[in-house]
């Protein structure tokens, strides 16, 4: 009687297909929307133009900054990297709820891995979309070129890209778990790192006792990695190393966590009830 | 055949039990009925089928799969619809049937799509984002997105809540065409007498968790001596017994 309207297909290729699915159901909210992209692009703007003038004016009167022009600018995108690639994760997850479409997604044959694979994806346009004009401009306001660094620029990207999709998928688990009560984490969590990230000051600078703690972060090696190479010129690979062993830690814990939360949720059963 | 087997069903949320060792199984092609109260427990019985709520113990099959531990084994074959959840409010009606046809693995989308959209009169409203759809018109966009595998397994969560007779009578025969047509196994909670009468071949009726009756709905009017469902579901929830008139418990 049926006529097999749906195929019963396994494997990379239809694995591929949802996610490719679910990152376009997610690329069409974002490109479709000039509000949506204009804030997308708005902060990671307004932080450069801050920082850049900040930059300039310190530039005129201490040494550490005549002879590494562009430090501040580039510590500034580069969190701003962390901060939109964290949440480009995370808002693109939360729209689910915010639509009370979860229920639709988790019953689907999408899969828990596939569905942080599509977020994965969707975070990097957002990212691009967000931080490609910054970039830009500080090359036109400031003169500074990011991609001037080179190669080590492309390690310092992904391992924060790589450490904010750690932070996302531990905050979503915290959603899944507790609702949407537990939204405000997924817009603080990437700020409670600032501080021990040494993205302006270099490590040395924090107190002994809160050196472990700092190091302990992947994005503490990216920004002293930044500063190496920027005021020393010489690129350290070490740093980024470690950072992507860090990193490798984080997100497995992640992906566990966010699993955990989406286990309990199921026993709870508070699934069909997530949304506004 | 049957396309559920349901065995010594738990669920308890803390202190509360939801569902009481459900034992049942739904044959192929038939359409049945989950019927309660508020909190009766259909809703977390058709979670638990999906695979959205784990149960506490027991053993859930559809279509001879162990739902609790090889669900996305058949997930494509089945669907689900409810108005209480929503298909993606900024998305238009036409880029929703898209992604679940995606997700679903739809062989020829765009023909799947054209089929839904004349079945349901979508046309005027497919380019339309979902969020500007007035009750009825989201009512007919989830449940295109439900029959958009054309499902095998089709779990309904009062599909007609909230509508007005009108469209709520259009759903209802959308639904037994959809049946008759695919000959699929429909499963539907309600609280809506009319409609189970109207459309199920057979009646769980459930209170406190637990199925306390089972038969079609003429066997049950026949049981409780009642000429209609809404009686009987009343002498169920107030504990009257079976053939006991109102007067006589009172």
């Amino acid at each position: 009687m049926f006529s097999q309207i749906a195929i019963d297909e396994k494997g990379a290729r239809a694995s591929r297909r949802r996610v490719s699915t679910m990152v376009r159901r997610y690329a069409i909210l974002v490109l479709g929307s000039a509000p949506r992209m204009l804030e997308l692009a708005y902060w990671p703007l307004v932080q450069m133009l801050m920082w850049g003038f900040l930059q300039t004016h310190l530039a005129g009167s201490t040494s550490l900054f005549a002879n590494a022009a562009g430090l501040l600018i580039g510590s500034v995108l580069l969190w701003d990297v962390l901060v939109r690639g964290q949440l480009g994760f995370s808002l693109s997850f939360l729209e689910e709820l915010w639509s009370r479409n979860l229920g639709n997604i988790l019953m689907s044959p999408l899969r828990p891995a596939e569905y942080v694979g599509s977020l994965m994806v969707i975070s990097l346009i957002r990212l691009l979309i967000g931080v490609l004009p910054a970039i830009f401009l500080a090359y036109i306001f400031f003169g500074f070129n990011l991609f001037s660094l080179g190669l080590p620029i492309a390690a310092f990207f992904a391992n924060l890209v790589f450490f904010a999709w750690a932070i996302g998928l531990t905050a979503n688990g915290l959603v899944v778990r507790y609702g949407l009560g537990a939204e405000s984490v997924v817009w603080l969590a990437i700020f409670s790192i600032l501080p021990f990230s040494c993205v302006y000051y270099p490590l040395s600078t924090l107190p002994a006792w809160l050196q472990p703690i700092s190091a302990a972060l992947p994005s503490t090696h990216v920004f002293e990695g930044l500063r190496a190479l920027m005021l020393d010129e010489t690129f350290e690979p070490i740093l980024m190393v470690k950072a992507f062993a860090l990193n490798v830690i984080y997100f497995s814990g992640a992906y566990l966590i966010f699993r955990h939360f989406l286990k309990v949720a199921r026993i709870k059963g508070t699934l069909m009830q997530l949304g506004e | 055949m049957a396309t559920i087997m349901v065995k010594d069903l738990v669920k308890h949320y803390d202190n509360v039990v939801a569902v009481n060792g459900l034992n049942f199984s739904v044959e192929s092609g038939s359409i049945t009925a989950l019927l309660g109260g508020n909190g009766a427990g259909k809703t977390t019985t058709i979670a638990m089928l999906l695979g959205l709520v784990l149960p506490t113990s027991g053993d859930v099959h559809i279509f001879g799969t162990d739902m609790i531990r090889n669900r996305y084994d058949v997930l494509h074959r089945m669907n689900f619809q409810s108005p209480y959840i929503n298909i993606p409010m900024r998305l238009t009606v036409r880029q929703n049937l898209q992604t679940f046809a995606n997700l679903y693995g739809v062989r020829d989308i765009n023909t799947r799509i054209e089929e839904l959209s004349r079945e349901f009169r979508l046309s005027e409203f497919i380019e339309r984002p979902a969020g500007q759809l007035s009750a009825g018109q989201k009512t007919r966009a989830s449940l295109a997105k439900a029959l958009i595998n054309a499902p095998e397994l089709l779990l309904l969560d009062e599909p007609t809540a909230s509508l007005d007779p009108d469209t709520a009578d259009w759903v209802r025969t959308k639904l037994e065409d959809y049946r008759r047509a695919h000959g699929a196994t429909i499963l539907l909670a309600s609280h809506n007498m009319a409609e189970v009468e109207r459309l199920a071949d057979r009646v769980l009726m459930m209170n406190r968790g637990e199925v306390v009756e089972d038969g079609t709905p003429a066997a049950l009017m026949n049981r409780y001596a009642r000429s209609n469902l809404e009686d009987v579901f009343l002498d169920i929830v107030r504990g009257r017994r079976q053939g006991a008139t109102p007067e006589a418990v009172a």
